[in-house]
């Protein structure tokens, strides 16, 4: 698959002569049409996020977000994401390197392995750690006797997320990695540089704003998960709750504005990062014209 | 071609880490079986010695593993038992809650979440613990009255004013009335919503099974959204305004009176309901390893004393004991009751003939069988 | 691909070949495997009679067809979308650009809740929508949405970096011949953006297939009706019945790998395709 490439929406591939585009009325007509399925699909949710968090007024909106069990789950998500993240942004320059530069056998199955967690069932990704640490798993007894907590406590909720977000680094890189193939590289090497020489001075300033890209989308995706998350945090509030099960609680709690103001918060962490991520675009943007002109 | 040799010992090293994963669990089960008894037995004695010391203890903490319909009763009651037991013994507990469909919960602690109690929805529940050997066998005698410390029944929450007539069980299968009740299989209380109506229908028909099973059969039919918990059929029927009738835990049904609208919906008795004994445990492994026996078993005691039951009470549990139970008259209205033990064989016997894959339950929502 | 012959002088094959299978190995092969380890304590005649009962089967159904009408309406819209923002210029194009990602960052149960609240009877559409006779939530038209707004990144995610490196030549020879723009459409752009299309579309549908968080308040869950096969473990599980709930997972993972397998080769023979012309 091609990946979530990072696209530039740059101003040439718009303008296009009159002969091989489509009429203004056209246009508009797919555009408007285009709009109206985002609108229905995903604004709308949005939007139904913010007015049901502001509908007992901007103080309960402030309270159920400041509140000592909000704030422990807002620092836990911020911890897990933490791990998580570098972990999987490592793992992602290293698949990618080694996919990319090099030719080996099998090497589909191995781009299969990593894009597979995103299509096994947040169910299963929470289960399989359930049945290797819990206390009827495989490694279980052995923790329990060394007083080793995988599941149900912080250790198992990161390796849940990690589990989820191991392909959006790897995926992001690979193509592109493919697509700037290893001439720039083997210059390099061939002038005398080192292995992490070559890396650092060659091959990361060509990546890094699909790196950047990577990590946005793979954080975003470690701050939201739900369902694998569910599985393995036991849910004691205050301590092993994250954002996405906080709200929840709430709402199973009919604390309706509460949780639609905590989930709000989870939006807004959204949106910057999106926000995050078009200042990228349009910096690689700027640089590759730059580049182009130089 | 060294490359391919390279890769190629990657993968033997792989195959044997998975070799070894497979082993290790083969060689580990066994060995905790017999590891158990020897640790609990010291942690026990550990246990014993500490109450001894008469200098203030060191804080503790309590996790009470519970189940959905219990979060309002246990924020009152762990406030309430913290001061006693600070008053008490001075030392300083906190109790951290857990809260989730029964089942879901109870596998969390079969897992290993490490809870010191667990108040959940039926003794089902708490029997599977047992079963790994984290409960004794005999936790149905280690407190009063089965060990549950309050009692509930299944009500019928209808819309205000009650537009289509429900009264009792045989209106909720009349054309054009929607029921709204959680799925048996994943929710603690939709088991005694439904054990209540097969109970009904069995009486209504002298005992008749068949038809019994038609009875239940043609409510599911009414039914429209099957959630996988009390509370989120509680959202569907309340916020989402789907339904005519919620099958409802009586405290929930009180619960959502208060909480969602006093002056949108009531609630009406059926003239038979089912005796629904949420029952509590220590989990004695958990205890025995953390050393918190004596204040967990102190925790659900308290249950039983009078300030346990007020607040039970207060948050609408049928409360145990009968002076409290008589001050909250008024409240509870006097209904025939079923029982899980005289009607219905006890909980294992109940969960294989309807709830199991295969069961009674089953059988109503697959054609021709 | 170009010098992949003379690729033996960069270094550090062995160590991030190595890393890359170790990690997949500790984070995402070993604990996989547990599934498989922990199905084999099932005799085959019960693993084939836990994943073909009626209610099991009822549920690949749903799951199946609800993760094919998504993936179908994403790759129509999904293409749409992208071509709208590759190709035409507008005022605020940059922002609607963004809110393409938006499902991959929100909750799954923060949408399941707000699409929820949205489609029931008495929200905002669902309100238009019931004097017309049309359920929304509560259905399987509802589970659709749900996966709708699931996938639709991956569809405009992979169809957009293809439509942006179209080249302008071959439109421009349709057109010289003489072909009408729908024509040109349909017979040059369409051929070439279609395996991007596949692949948005199978990965929109593995990921459908395994959707639990956003769908379980939208469904209804209602045995052989509106009962997916994640909720089904789920039921398993909560029934302390660890090798079935496995089983069913077992089936759901093979199931994804050889849909995630056969869009690589896909993709790996496109590629060979192009580099070869």
């Amino acid at each position: 698959m091609a990946g979530a490439i990072t696209v530039h929406t740059s101003e040439e591939t718009s303008k296009r002569p009159r002969h091989i585009t489509e009429s203004r009325p056209v246009q508009w007509l797919l555009i408007g049409l285009a709009l109206l399925f985002l609108g229905f699909i995903v604004l709308l949710p949005l939007v139904s996020v913010f007015v049901e968090a502001f509908k007992k007024g901007i103080g309960v909106y402030f309270d159920s977000i400041t509140e000592p069990d909000a704030l422990s789950a807002l620092r836990l998500t911020l911890i897990v994401a933490l791990i998580a993240v570098p972990v999987n942004t490592i793992f992602g320059i290293a698949a990618a390197w080694a996919i990319s530069k090099f030719k080996f056998r099998g090497k589909n199955i191995l781009i299969t392995l990593i894009d597979l967690p995103f299509a096994v069932s947040p169910v299963i990704s929470g289960l399989i750690y359930v049945l290797l640490f819990g206390a009827q798993g495989f490694f279980g007894p052995w923790l329990d006797e060394r007083g080793i907590q995988i599941i149900f406590a912080v250790p198992g909720m990161v390796l849940a997320t990690v589990f989820v977000t191991v392909p959006f680094v790897a995926r992001e890189l690979i193509p592109l990695m493919q697509a700037q193939g290893v001439q720039e590289e083997e210059a390099a090497a061939s002038l005398g540089a080192k292995g992490w020489q070559i890396f650092w001075k060659v091959t990361l300033p060509n990546i890094k704003w699909g790196l950047l890209y990577g990590v946005i989308l793979c954080n975003a995706r470690a701050m939201g998960e739900f369902g694998a998350v569910s599985v393995v945090s036991g849910h004691i509030r205050g301590e092993t709750n994250t954002l996405p099960l906080h709200i929840e609680i709430l709402y199973n709690e009919y604390q309706f504005s509460a949780s639609f103001a905590v989930a709000s918060l989870l939006v807004m962490l959204a949106v910057v990062t999106l926000i995050a991520k078009s200042i990228v675009e349009w910096k690689s943007g700027q640089q590759k014209r730059a580049h182009q002109t130089d | 071609m060294k490359k391919i040799a390279q890769v190629r010992s990657v993968f033997i090293i792989l195959a044997l880490a998975l070799v070894l994963a497979a082993c290790g669990q083969g060689g580990n089960a066994p060995a905790n079986v017999t590891n158990e008894p020897a640790s609990s037995g010291n942690a026990a004695n550990a246990a014993t010695n500490d109450p001894a010391k008469d200098e203030p203890k060191p804080p503790v903490e309590l996790l009470n593993v519970s189940y959905d319909p219990t979060r309002e009763l246990y924020v009152d009651f762990n406030e309430a038992f913290s001061k006693h037991w600070k008053a008490e013994t001075g030392q300083e507990v906190t109790i951290k809650q857990s809260h989730g469909g029964s089942g879901k919960q109870g596998r969390a602690v079969i897992d290993g979440l490490k809870a010191d109690v667990v108040t959940l929805a039926l003794g089902y529940d708490i029997d599977a613990i047992v079963e790994p050997g984290l409960i004794q066998a005999d936790w149905q005698k280690k407190f009063e009255h089965n060990s549950s410390p309050y009692t509930s029944t299944i009500v019928f929450l209808v819309r205000k004013g009650n537009p289509k007539g429900i009264k009792d069980w045989n209106d909720l299968v009349k054309e054009g009335v929607e029921v709204i009740t959680p799925n048996p299989k994943t929710s603690g209380g939709a088991r005694w919503n439904y054990l209540a109506a097969w109970g009904y229908a069995l009486k209504q028909n002298g005992g008749d099974e068949a038809k019994a099973q038609e009875f239940v059969a043609e409510l599911f039919k009414h039914v429209p959204v099957l959630d996988s918990g009390a509370r989120g059929s509680t959202t569907t029927f309340v916020e989402r305004g789907i339904g005519d009738v919620l099958l409802a835990w009586e405290n929930e049904a009180f619960l959502s009176i208060n909480e969602l609208g006093p002056d949108k919906f009531e609630i009406v008795y059926p003239s038979l309901s089912i005796l629904a004994e949420p029952p509590v445990a220590v989990v004695d492994k958990v205890v025995d390893d953390r050393g918190t026996r004596e204040v967990a078993e102190a925790y659900l005691k308290y249950l039983y004393t009078e300030e346990g039951q007020e607040i039970a009470a207060k948050n609408y549990y049928r409360p145990i004991s009968e002076t409290v139970a008589a001050k909250y008259a008024d409240q509870f209205k006097a209904l025939e009751l079923l029982t899980i033990d005289g009607d219905f064989g006890g909980w294992k016997e109940a969960q294989t003939k309807h709830f199991a894959d295969g069961g009674i339950f089953d059988k109503i929502y697959t054609p021709g069988s | 691909m170009k010098g992949s012959k003379s690729r033996n002088i960069l270094p550090g094959f062995g160590l991030s070949l190595g890393f890359t299978l170790f990690y997949l190995s500790v984070i995402v092969l070993i604990p996989l495997a547990a599934v498989f380890f922990r199905t084999a304590e099932l005799s085959w005649s019960e693993f084939w009679s836990t994943v073909t009962s009626a209610r099991v089967i009822a549920s690949y159904k749903v799951s199946f067809l609800t993760s094919f009408f998504a993936g179908f309406i994403n790759a129509v819209f999904g293409l749409l979308i992208a071509w709208v923002l590759v190709r035409y210029r507008f005022p605020g194009k940059k922002l609607i650009d963004s809110l393409v990602d938006l499902p991959f960052a929100l909750p799954t149960a923060v949408a399941g809740i707000a699409l929820t609240a949205i489609y029931a009877p008495n929200g905002w559409i669902g309100s238009l929508l019931e004097p017309l006779g049309v359920k929304v939530a509560y259905s399987p038209i509802g589970i659709t949405i749900a996966l709708i707004f699931i996938g639709l990144p991956f569809v405009v995610r992979t169809v957009q970096p293809v439509l942006q490196d179209m080249e302008k030549e071959t439109e421009e020879a349709a057109v010289m011949l003489g072909a009408y723009r729908l024509r040109t459409f349909w017979k040059v752009v369409l051929p070439e953006l279609a395996p991007a299309l596949l692949t948005g579309f199978a990965l929109a549908f593995a990921r459908g297939i395994g959707e639990y968080g956003s769908v379980v308040f939208i469904s209804g869950n209602m045995p052989l009706k509106t009962e997916i096969t994640p909720l089904l473990i789920m039921t398993k599980l909560e029934q302390y019945d660890y090798a079935g709930a496995t089983a069913i997972a077992l089936v759901m993972l093979i199931v994804s790998f050889l849909m995630l397998l056969i869009i690589n080769l896909l993709q790996w023979r496109m590629n060979r395709r192009t580099v070869s012309d």
